[in-house]
């Protein structure tokens, strides 16, 4: 039982690592938000602004204070949950994000539940058909769709499938209490060009790894034992190339999360990547510093997720020396 | 009768051929003007169909948004305000001048320093309350308190007391002013139960439709009431308008047909999306305008001859139609084009004259470069349109440099700041207060430094004046002193470019606010197939 005892100590290194990492990104949100040109008073108020109204509102942002003491009131809300109030509203972030995220993580689940085994099950015809024709085009096909930025792949989707077919909406907005055929629908288009983005890149990866694993010495056992090239494949070389997989699927489902900014905007998809270009606009800071914060978070989780993975799937890492 | 003639009067009524063509082509046809014109009437005037769901795609929201009639600043929040709320009076579509809504009629005492307003009866509130004249008070109250946060409070500031008698609100001024019903036609100020005192974003007003969904940044859904008091406005069933801010996004949902009206189409796609089969555009001359501005008391401008060379060295038609592709409207280098009441009609256009600029030029005394900062954010296409002015200038010997600014800070740096540069003007309500926001001596926004007793006194005389005619006369010679004199160079007065689906029938062609004075969802109806 030596075994899982090592493993949960190098899980709870993993753990602690992205916590520390995770305070490392935070100290620097901050003074990056820090060292923008001028103050945030200053750019609330204005060409309105009085001495009188700047200095009141520095105090009440507590812009008096030294930055030190800022980013530890600051981090403490944070870890409490308290992610502070927007500048340009007063609204509590906290309970402005949270559909927000919502929103982003539903378009990122949809997305990764139609990228991620698509890109496995063709990653795995390319390597039965390897060189040929099939494993050519695949590859091919793959890599074009990710060659082009997603806006330019997001408005032909829009141009073919809403506007001459007709079959989708053009804009996804989403509310409470749609039905979910419905938000089915909507987000049909930003989730296929989401999945045209990232398929490629797991797709050659899944191929890449089973490929380097299908050189060894078992898997010719495996053919001589009379299995068919598919069934070594699924049942030999997949499990033995799943480090490396997982790790480009988080990878790729961080960039779902935190990469759609631009495919929010142009689907009109109301998630945390509107939501952080709104208050950029107006150097909402706050807002930004939270927004920062919880995509760094997602960022890192996601990676320690395949961290954690790879080490379950690998016995040597299992077992260092 | 022709089944052409039917056909071409059915196009007009949706808006694909203007009057003057189908009288043309009806005269084509051999048909004598009167009948043809009593057939447009026919088809234009075709009754209202009540029903449906209209859905709005507008630019102009922000997560940031509230209900709260004061906050309002951009498209979303505008153009929904108008589904619930209403003001006292509205502006006339066609001439500007004040129309009657939640006032039924008013009467200013003989100075204009007093004036009495007969609120209508029986309307009453989504809650189900009765609107009072004491509502109305509170309303103006709020928005006219020197602590409020209204955007309205600049047109209310000369108002001194208010107060309630019987069905009527009596407003008394500081100063008199003819134009206070006009100031109540502002967006901000819808009437609210106690003036939203108690709670400013409850979104409860008088409108034609109740507040449902509001979801800032998102969508705002509203739906009809029944209670409204009248039924010339309000013919759809519900009101859906989602936000989008991406002008691409917006195109391709009218372009699919899911939003009926768009706003804000730019002027390089309006050409690609009129071709676009079952899509109008709604273009309308507004009262903003796209400027040059010279400040009179800093050297080289604070000489009226080089003010004069530059303002005719400048080719207004090229600059409409390079940098706007031709929507937009000439300007006369005053602020005030025919969608203001009293419009001085026959004040000789300014026009591109080489020769002339030269002579001015040369008389000045100037010489070398004159420098001119422009930016992106000064106005669509200003960087190209500054470009353009230098060579036009050139070719009366004025070296023009732009320079080209950073769109952050230049409303702070440059705009106001620095003593030639370009900018722009939206429309005020009245002539009064687009001289007194920014040419009279004092005002808030003098970015032309133009100091003159004579203009400012032509200003003040104007506003209390009763008399029409007196005043039309007023409003000429102050057109003419800051045409001639002053420090604005107006190339162009810009379009407001909607569009709608075909099926949006009933589009009133409104220079007052974009989207048909923010009221396109109350006035339109959808032509069920």
């Amino acid at each position: 039982m030596g075994g899982w005892g090592s493993i949960l100590k190098l899980i709870a290194q993993r753990i602690a690592l992205g916590v520390l990492l995770l305070l490392a990104v935070s100290v620097l949100i901050f003074m990056g938000t820090e060292i923008l040109p001028g103050d945030v008073a200053s750019s609330i108020l204005g060409q309105a602004a009085t001495p009188q109204a700047l200095e009141n509102l520095r105090r009440e942002l507590g812009l008096d204070q030294p930055a030190i003491v800022r980013y530890f009131s600051w981090l403490g809300g944070v870890l409490t949950g308290d992610l502070g109030v927007a500048l340009s509203n007063r609204r509590d972030i906290a309970s402005a994000i949270a559909p927000r995220l919502a929103n982003t993580l539903f378009l990122a689940f949809w997305a990764a539940a139609v990228s991620v085994p698509l890109a496995i099950l063709l990653g795995l015809i390319a390597v039965r058909y390897r060189n040929g024709v099939v494993d050519k085009t695949i590859s091919g096909l793959a890599l074009a769709s990710t060659s082009l930025p997603e806006f330019f792949i997001g408005y032909v989707l829009i141009f073919i499938f809403a506007v001459t077919l007709n079959w989708f909406p053009s804009f996804s907005t989403v509310y409470e209490g749609m039905p979910f055929w419905q938000r089915m629908q909507a987000i049909a288009l930003p989730a296929a060009a989401l999945t045209l983005v990232v398929l490629a890149h797991m797709m050659r990866m899944t191929r890449a790894a089973i490929l380097n694993v299908m050189q060894s010495a078992y898997i010719e056992t495996a053919e001589l034992k009379g299995l068919s090239q598919f069934d070594i494949i699924r049942r030999h070389a997949l499990p033995n190339a799943i480090a490396p997989v997982v790790n480009v699927v988080m990878l790729n489902l961080a960039f779902l999360v935190v990469g759609v900014v631009v495919v929010e905007v142009i689907f009109v998809y109301p998630g945390m990547g509107q939501y952080l270009v709104d208050h950029v606009s107006k150097r909402d800071v706050p807002v930004v510093q939270a927004v920062g914060l919880i995509f760094a978070a997602v960022y890192i989780g996601l990676n320690l997720i395949a961290d954690i993975a790879a080490i379950i799937a690998n016995p040597r890492l299992r077992h260092p020396r | 009768m022709s089944k052409e003639l039917k056909f071409l009067s059915h196009r007009v009524a949706s808006g694909k051929l203007s009057r003057r063509d189908f009288l043309g082509r009806a005269a084509a046809l051999g048909i004598a003007t009167p009948f043809a014109t009593s057939l447009l009437t026919k088809a234009v005037k075709a009754q209202p169909q009540k029903g449906g769901a209209l859905r709005m795609g507008l630019t102009g929201g922000e997560s940031t948004n509230s209900l709260d009639p004061a906050t309002w600043l951009t498209q979303v929040p505008q153009n929904f305000g108008s589904t619930w709320g209403e003001t006292l009076v509205i502006q006339s579509p066609e001439d500007g001048s004040p129309e009657p809504v939640l006032a039924e009629s008013w009467e200013p005492s003989e100075d204009a320093t007093e004036w009495r307003f007969n609120i209508r009866q029986g309307v009453t509130f989504h809650n189900g309350q009765e609107m009072t004249a004491e509502d109305v008070a509170q309303t103006i109250r709020r928005h006219s308190d020197e602590n409020t946060e209204s955007a309205a409070l600049g047109v209310l500031r000369d108002i001194e007391d208010i107060s309630v008698d019987g069905n009527v609100v009596v407003f008394k001024l500081a100063r008199g002013n003819a134009d206070l019903p006009l100031l109540l036609t502002d967006y901000h100020l819808v009437i609210q139960p106690n003036g939203g005192m108690d709670e400013p974003d409850a979104g409860i007003g008088t409108g034609p439709y109740k507040v449902e969904v509001n979801e800032p940044g998102v969508r705002h859904v509203s739906t009809k009431y029944d209670g409204y008091w009248r039924d010339d406005v309000g013919h759809v069933d519900s009101v859906e308008i989602i936000v989008m801010n991406d002008s691409t996004a917006r195109i391709s949902a009218l372009q699919s047909g899911q939003v009926h009206i768009i706003n804000r189409v730019e002027p390089r796609t309006v050409e690609l999306l009129s071709r676009a089969p079952g899509v109008v555009i709604e273009g309308v001359p507004s009262k903003g305008h796209y400027v040059f501005i010279m400040h009179c008391n800093t050297a080289p401008f604070d000489n009226a001859d080089l003010r004069m060379a530059l303002k005719l060295s400048i080719d207004r038609e090229q600059m409409i139609n390079q940098v706007l592709l031709g929507h937009a409207s000439l300007g006369n280098d005053f602020p005030i084009n025919e969608s203001y009441a009293l419009y001085p009609e026959g004040i000789e256009q300014r026009t591109y004259d080489p020769d002339q600029a030269r002579h001015y030029f040369e008389r000045s005394g100037h010489e070398g470069p004159i420098l001119l900062r422009t930016s992106e954010v000064a106005f669509p296409g200003a960087v190209d349109a500054a470009q353009l002015f230098a060579q036009q200038a050139s070719a009366a010997g004025i070296d023009i440099q732009v320079q080209r600014e950073p769109g952050d800070g230049y409303w702070t740096e440059v705009w106001n700041a620095q003593p030639f540069c370009a900018s722009y003007w939206g429309g005020r309500p009245t002539q009064d207060s687009m001289y007194s926001t920014a040419y009279i001596t004092g005002a808030d926004w003098n970015d032309t430094r133009f100091f003159d007793e004579g203009f400012d006194d032509i200003i003040f005389e104007a506003r209390a004046e009763l008399d029409t005619s007196r005043r039309a006369e007023l409003y000429r010679d102050a057109a003419t002193k800051v045409r001639d004199d002053g420090g604005l160079i107006l190339p162009m007065f810009n379009d407001f470019l909607d569009a709608r689906r075909e099926e949006v029938q009933g589009w009133v062609r409104d220079p007052n606010h974009e989207t048909s004075n923010l009221r396109a969802a109350i006035r339109v109806w959808l032509q069920q197939a």
